[in-house]
């Protein structure tokens, strides 16, 4: 596994998200509330772009008539038939143990760090300066 | 940690099956505004439509009774870049729908602002013959890979097959389009004229899921959520289907054909036993019959796929397609809606290559003579 | 072929009473041909209102009384009636088939009166019927509540009522009623078939506060039959969505002569939809398919398939579970001819579960 550099992280604030593309996947990278996420781009179901979906929360319920509504925006549901997906898992709630969209570690680096530590990380223009998101695949 | 398992991949097969491009059975373009449709009205009913509005079976002026999941019902990437609604600008639509799969040939379906099923008649005639005007000034002339359907006021009978004699003979039109929740059930004789005018001008009556029929949406009344409205348009397919069959509509008129849309077809198989079982014990109630029901649903009924019915065991919808019979089902997308199904992907792979090439286009063709 | 030759074999579909001896039959229908016969049941107000008002019938258009699914012709007696006896019905169900017990259904019109007070009048007159002229003399029959669902709290009563006496097994809905079963005014009622361990049983059938379709009145009476399973669709979809087996994690559900071939694509399309649509029913915690193999059972007769063991088969396969089948004659309803009660291709290597484990398990008063 290598660490790509996707993004800087001004790029993304909070509640953003951002569309990569590293070796030949296509990416999403999430922020949430200063915490990076990535996933692949594709929905398992039938292949919807999931950088096109709605970010939403969290719904559970104990029982009917109740709405347990939390962590706001961490939830990205397909553009298409709005399966639910855990932004920091990539598990869909309807079905999490056997249906997930592939998740990779996200992690963020200072630009002096990543200079010294993975010169040859991306193509991606990295300045001492910046802080930047990295994944693993 | 296996989770790429579920990860749809393009096998040969529907590479392949699409490769003479499909034939897309259901495309919802629309309107931008009601205004579209001013050039194609009197002043009498513009006046009228913005007085007094349209006025479905049901209390919502604006809004449909159950509210959709996504706004307007529409893929969330399917929003054009001019901000207009989905399924509005035909650039876009090209781009993202009919190059980006290669559609051969794509059949309309309006929904919005068409008048079917409004409680005024004399409105819902005026809208239908705009609708129908519209259709092939704004997207069927530019673009000649689409068609359009003749939007019928089909709670007017007469006046529907006054709209469908003005439109045949123009090939521009592969269809006439009812909805499915009529105010009776649709092979009643009221609705008859609709059924000789479209088997008179050599037109399927494309049967597509919704209207209000002015009825609760089961039998028992009310449901509360939208999930249940979606999944209830394959009931109350059954009783149009049953209707259609058992009011002897294809012995008054034995050219007619039927096109299931968006109902899916699974359903098909268990309601054509059913109504033989019946039929077995009941044939005196309906003498007019002459065959067994599902001889005529063999003969006279074609379904689309979308949204194609997800078993457990995939396999399962095999044996479903045997029974229907692989040259009864036709592809269809429903763009722009949120419950769209790719071509490449929808389709059981298990399928194999000449199924899916008939399912993908071959059917609809056939059916609707397109080259 | 015999079972004893291959057991793995599928049966040819031509059943001997040999092989339903001892078989619970889970829907018969005791007839009653006019409210004289439950005079003696109503209190003085109600019994003389009967002769003063010119009440005579609350027959149902659901069976019409002549026609012939109604009962089999050589099950009417002289006055082309049948089932209106203990005789007749145990003499054909139990003695001649020797069916262990039977679930008595009754389908008269009760439901269909708007009067709240007069439905409470008529359901206790039919449930005490039931007891006295049936389970009285004949211990091997069992009964359905009929309840009053003008008024879902009489309903409740008239459950806790009769289920005081353990040879009431089920409580008996109508396929169509004024709202769809799921919908929360009705949980009372399944918050006393919990208590007391009693199923709901759901029945071909309606009150017809609503058009016989969702798209209106059908022409002819065959399209009304046929339209039940239609019925059934929705209350499945009901009773799932507003959560009713989540709220009440006991309760089981057996829906009574809806024809059964329509549940495996109505629950691929309905979990389908619940997999974009869950936030919507939040409660629904997971798919509709593996709530409905734990929680709704159906009878066997009539069958809506095709004679052919091999798609019989295939359509049980599609069910994914062999627990759900519970055998039933629905006597006197025409389905079969001569003793073939059984649905032609039935595996015979199911024969045993579906005639006695899956009801045993079902009806805990059994």
């Amino acid at each position: 596994m290598a660490k790509h550099v996707v993004a800087t992280t001004e790029e993304i604030p909070a509640g953003g998200r951002k569309l990569v593309e590293v070796s030949g996947r296509a990416i999403v990278i999430f922020n949430l509330s200063g915490e990076f996420f990535a996933l692949l781009n594709r929905c398992p179901h039938e292949g919807g772009s999931l950088c096109k979906g709605y970010q939403t929360g969290l719904v559970e319920s104990g029982e009917p008539g109740e709405y347990r509504y939390s962590r706001r925006g961490e939830i990205i549901r397909c553009p298409w038939h709005a399966w639910e997906f855990d932004i920091r898992t990539g598990q869909s709630r309807c079905d999490p143990q056997r249906m997930k969209v592939r998740s990779y570690a996200a992690s963020v680096m200072p630009g002096a760090q990543l200079l010294e530590e993975v010169p040859a990380a991306t193509t991606f223009p990295v300045r001492v300066e910046g802080e930047y998101v990295l994944i693993e695949m | 940690m296996n989770n790429v398992a579920a990860t749809p991949s393009l096998d040969k097969t529907a590479v392949q099956a699409t490769e003479n491009g499909p034939v897309d059975c259901d495309i919802h373009t629309r309107v931008r505004t009601i205004a579209d449709l001013k050039p194609y009205l009197s002043t009498q009913w513009w006046n009228y439509l913005k007085t007094y509005g349209m006025r479905a079976r049901h209390g919502f002026a604006k809004a449909p009774p159950f509210p959709k999941a996504q706004p307007n019902a529409a893929r969330r990437d399917a929003w054009p870049p001019d901000g207009g609604f989905p399924a509005t600008n035909l650039e876009f639509m090209r781009a993202q729908h009919l190059d980006h799969y290669g559609i051969a040939y794509g059949i309309m379906n309006p929904l919005v602002a068409t008048g079917q099923g409004d409680q005024n008649d004399d409105l819902s005639a005026a809208l239908a013959t705009a609708t129908n005007d519209w259709q092939l000034d704004t997207f069927v002339n530019p673009e000649p890979r689409l068609r359009a359907s003749v939007v019928v006021p089909y709670e007017d009978g007469l006046a529907s097959a006054a709209e469908i004699r003005r439109r045949a003979g123009d090939r521009r039109f592969a269809q006439v389009l009812m909805m499915s929740r009529t105010a009776e059930p649709a092979g009643k004789r009221r609705y008859w004229p609709i059924y000789e005018a479209a088997a008179e001008a050599g037109l399927p009556v494309g049967n597509h899921v919704f209207g209000y029929s002015g009825w609760a949406g089961t039998s028992s009344g009310w449901s509360s959520f939208y999930i249940e409205e979606m999944t209830d348009h394959a009931v109350s397919c059954q009783s149009l289907v049953t209707s259609l069959i058992m009011e002897g509509v294809f012995e008054r008129f034995p050219g007619l054909k039927i096109v299931l849309i968006e109902s899916g077809f699974g359903w098909m198989p268990a309601l054509g036993w059913r109504l033989d079982r019946a039929w077995e014990r009941m044939r005196d109630e309906v003498p007019h019959l002459r065959m067994p029901p599902s001889a005529y649903l063999r003969k006279h009924f074609w379904v689309s796929t979308q949204p194609i019915e997800e078993p457990e065991r995939p396999e399962h919808l095999l044996d479903t397609v045997d029974w229907v019979g692989p040259d009864r089902i036709m592809f269809a997308s429903d763009y722009p809606h949120w419950d769209f199904d790719d071509p490449r992907l929808a389709l059981p792979s298990a399928l194999g290559l000449e199924r899916k090439r008939a399912i993908l286009s071959g059917n609809a063709r056939a059916l609707y003579n397109l080259v | 072929m015999s079972m004893a030759d291959a057991p793995e074999a599928l049966h040819s579909g031509n059943w001997t009473m040999s092989e339903t001896q001892g078989a619970i039959d889970c829907d018969v229908h005791p007839t009653i041909t006019g409210t004289r016969v439950l005079a003696p049941y109503l209190d003085g107000f109600w019994r003389d209102s009967l002769a003063e008002r010119g009440i005579d019938s609350l027959d149902s258009i659901s069976y019409p009384v002549d026609a012939p699914l109604t009962a089999r012709a050589d099950w009417r007696d002289a006055t082309g009636t049948a089932a209106q006896s203990v005789e007749q019905l145990s003499g054909q169900v139990l003695d001649r088939w020797g069916h262990r017990t039977a679930i008595l259904n009754c389908l008269y019109g009760v439901q269909l009166v708007f009067n709240e007070d007069m439905g409470v009048a008529f359901t206790r007159a039919v449930n005490d019927w039931i007891a006295r002229e049936w389970l009285d003399r004949d211990s091997r029959l069992r009964a359905s509540i009929v309840v009053p669902m003008q008024n879902i709290e009489h309903a409740v009563d008239e459950i806790d009522r009769c289920a005081a006496d353990p040879r009431f097994v089920q409580i008996l809905l109508l396929a169509s009623g004024e709202m769809p079963l799921g919908r929360r005014a009705c949980w009372p009622i399944y918050a006393a078939a919990q208590r007391h361990g009693l199923p709901i049983g759901i029945h071909a059938g309606s009150a017809y506060r609503h058009p016989v379709t969702s798209i209106g009145w059908p022409s002819y009476y065959i399209e009304d039959y046929a339209s039940q399973s239609q019925a059934f669709q929705s209350q499945v979809g009901s009773l799932i969505c507003e959560g009713v087996f989540a709220k009440f994690p006991d309760l089981k559900v057996v829906l009574l002569e809806s024809g059964v071939t329509w549940l495996p694509s109505f629950l691929w399309r309905l979990s389908k939809f619940w997999r974009g649509l869950r936030t919507e029913v939040p409660w629904v915690d997971r798919s509709p398919m593996e709530i409905v193999r734990d929680h709704i059972r159906l009878t066997v007769q009539p069958l809506d398939a095709p004679d052919d063991p091999s798609v019989v088969r295939r359509i049980i396969d599609h069910m994914r579970s062999d627990d759900m089948l519970l055998y039933a004659s629905d006597y006197p309803h025409w389905h079969f001819d001569g003793d073939r009660t059984l649905p032609p291709g039935i595996p015979a290597d199911l024969l045993q579960k579906i005639q006695v484990e899956n009801p045993l398990a079902t009806y805990q008063r059994l």
